[in-house]
């Protein structure tokens, strides 16, 4: 302890030091590993050599150009269906929730209790070609009447939108439930219509929220392939189906780190454009 | 505000938050490390003492069951005779998956924490398993029923004296259908040509299954794989995927969507359907022929030898491989209903539960066994081969 009235100044990194040793152990040496890996040429039977391949990148870049460009055109739809269904819901717990609040993050919470495998696979019976909703949207002409749901780019989007829902949801509900409410009675004072209020004040408010879950939506998303194996065809595959089956199937170990490398880098450079876009002071709030 | 004072709220800030962000942060660090490591004291090789446990790894719906009370009775009367418990899991839901989860600590000279697992022969990963070291050799002295071993399956290729492994079922793949939304679907063309089944049918997403059914649709050896009859079978797998009659590639979980109605037909395995039991389900074999393959049990290193070979010297006494075969419909034990390689076992049967024996599925005639093939092994270790069929299947 003397020693810690000597050097005061040393106490809160010797309290971040656990924090960094695992962020160190856990992401920083994988991380460090994987880039290694992407590196290598070589097969699983023959063993693997670092040899500074990067024509692994060129690879993934050049071969599953379409399975990028998927995952991104999806993940981004499923961030936005999951934004607009979220946002209202967010805003009526803590605007209107009252005492109910708890219960209600509960039901927004509740599916998670249940495994991320089980929860897609109950899509396939929701989305049955025989099953209610196929039914009605072909009793309504939404779709024909050979039409189907599952295996199709629409299942893969819902499955997403569904999976990360509530990343989406808690995010906008804490930085809604801290709005000052008498901001906004003092904007209706000033002559707001309730609208305008909203626009004004609680949207600009809530921002923080809305970037933390657009984000921890679509990062994730990005890079799924339980969605699209399970409620997709083989149209509707993502990159993680690639990089799946390159480490699982093929072990091509070397293939699936260059690919898991381009896609961090894309999520990388996606994020900072948006960060930039929407202001990156806001994720702090 | 003076510097001195945001410096110090700066700094308490920065201890409330380094405080709560390190117990935050740590917490899963802390789980990982109590977290067992499934590591094992290994068997030595020349133990003669049976284990208190057998831990075996199997795939689903592989073993004979009670639905009353869903014990496996065969395990059960392994315990009463040998006083072994069978810690029996099934977490094998395909090769290639299982194999990446055993490889990691065998490549690193650690236990799996199993003593018994099941690998395909018409998939990479058993001869490989065997290649790489990472198999124990079966203790033949504790196995003498190995006489019992059906003559065909003595010798296979990446097995050659069976010093490490022994069949466990054979199945075949063929085509099954729904006959409430198709006619008969007897030939992979029809399966992948007729237009009525567009987006209702689905393709298995194993190499050796798929491909040896569209070589032989294509009137091509499925057991001498060349250059010009892959591409050839490649090229068809493509077309159904593209003109998007194929609606999935699968594993075992074509099963489901097939008894609810979402299939049409599928490329599929001749024991899973004796086992869903659905009247509306048939299977069949292609009018071109099918495949027939071997899952094959092995110990993986580390596992306790002694114990899992008399395991393996229990199931191949004919008795026993006709109960776990064949069930019992007395006291309502479903059987495993694939292909048994021990000698003997429809003799058995016959007595037990002659309505399996006659199955021609479960005990299939010459005329069928005539009619089914074994893929090409080297084709299965072909990395231009995989590559190319996993880029279909997967992209």
């Amino acid at each position: 302890m003397a020693f810690l009235h000597r050097h005061r100044g040393l106490t809160p990194y010797l309290l971040l030091a656990p924090g960094l040793a695992w962020l160190g152990v856990f992401f920083v040496v994988p991380l460090g590993f994987l880039a290694y890996q992407s590196l290598q040429s070589g097969n699983f039977d023959i063993g693997y050599a670092f040899t500074w391949t990067w024509g692994n990148y060129w690879h993934a870049v050049r071969d599953y150009r379409a399975e990028f460009i998927r995952s991104f055109e999806y993940a981004g739809i499923a961030t936005v269906l999951a934004f607009v269904v979220s946002y209202p819901v967010a805003y009526w717990i803590a605007f209107r929730g009252g005492r109910w609040k708890n219960l209600l993050l509960l039901f927004i919470v509740a599916p998670f209790f249940v495994t991320y495998l089980i929860r897609t696979l109950a899509w396939e019976t929701i989305l049955s070609d025989h099953g209610f909703v196929v039914r009605t949207l072909q009793h309504v002409h939404i779709l024909s009447p050979g039409g189907r749901l599952l295996a199709t780019a629409t299942a893969v989007v819902a499955g997403i939108t569904y999976n990360f829902l509530p990343f989406m949801a808690l995010p906008l509900y804490v930085s809604l439930e801290q709005i000052d409410q008498t901001l906004v009675e003092a904007a209706q004072d000033l002559y707001a219509s309730r609208w305008k209020a909203f626009l004004r004040v609680t949207l600009p408010l809530s921002l923080p929220g809305v970037i933390a879950g657009t984000l921890l939506t679509f990062i994730p998303a990005a890079g799924d392939f339980i969605n699209a194996q399970l409620l997709g065809s083989p149209q509707n595959h993502m990159i993680g189906n690639v990089i799946q089956s390159k480490f699982l199937e093929l072990t091509d170990y070397p293939a699936a780190a260059s690919m898991s490398f381009v896609l961090m880098i894309l999520i990388l450079i996606a994020v900072l454009a948006y960060a930039r876009a929407v202001g990156t002071e806001k994720l702090t709030g | 505000m003076t510097d001195v004072f945001e410096q110090q709220l700066t700094r308490q800030e920065l201890l409330r938050r380094g405080a709560a962000a390190g117990s935050i942060l740590t917490l899963p660090g802390l789980l990982a490390a109590c977290g067992g490591t499934g590591k094992k004291a290994a068997a030595g090789p020349t133990s003669h003492q049976l284990a208190k446990t057998l831990h075996f790894s199997n795939w689903t719906l592989y073993m004979d069951t009670n639905n009353k009370n869903h014990t496996h009775p065969s395990l059960i009367d392994f315990q009463r005779k040998y006083g072994v418990h069978v810690q029996y899991t099934e977490d094998i839901n395909d090769n290639a998956s299982f194999f990446a989860k055993i490889q990691g600590p065998l490549s690193r000279g650690q236990s799996t924490g199993r003593d018994l697992i099941v690998l395909t022969d018409n998939d990479r990963y058993l001869g490989l398993t065997i290649k790489k070291g990472w198999a124990e050799k079966l203790d033949k002295s504790a196995i003498p029923n190995i006489k019992n071993l059906i003559d065909v399956q003595r010798h296979p290729s990446f097995d050659p004296n069976r010093d490490y492994s022994l069949p466990w079922q054979s199945g075949m793949t063929g085509i099954a259908y729904n006959d409430k939304l198709t006619g008969p679907v007897l030939s992979i063309d029809d399966l992948f040509g007729n237009p009525k089944l567009k987006g209702k049918v689905t393709c298995l997403n194993s190499m050796g299954d798929a491909l040896g059914l569209v070589m032989l649709a294509n009137g091509d050896d499925p057991s001498k794989v060349t250059d010009k009859t892959f591409n050839r079978a490649i090229a068809k797998v493509k077309k159904a995927v593209d003109s998007k009659q194929i609606r999935q590639f699968t594993g075992n979980d074509y099963a489901p969507p097939l008894a609810k109605g979402d299939l049409a037909a599928a490329m599929s395995w001749s024991g899973d359907i004796s086992q869903i039991g659905n009247p509306h389900i048939h299977w069949n074999l292609p009018t071109d022929g099918g495949d027939i393959w071997t899952d094959n049990m092995l110990i993986p290193k580390g596992g306790d030898v002694y114990t899992a070979s008399v395991y393996m010297n229990y199931v191949y006494d004919p008795k026993v491989a006709a109960l776990m075969e064949g069930g019992d419909p007395k006291t309502g034990d479903t059987g495993i209903y694939y292909i048994s390689a021990v000698k003997g076992t429809k003799e058995e049967v016959l007595k037990t539960n002659p309505a399996v024996a006659k199955n021609p599925l479960i005990f299939p005639s010459k005329k069928t066994l005539d009619n089914v093939h074994i893929f090409d092994t080297n084709a299965l270790n072909n990395q231009k081969y995989i590559t190319a069929w996993q880029n279909l299947v997967s992209a």
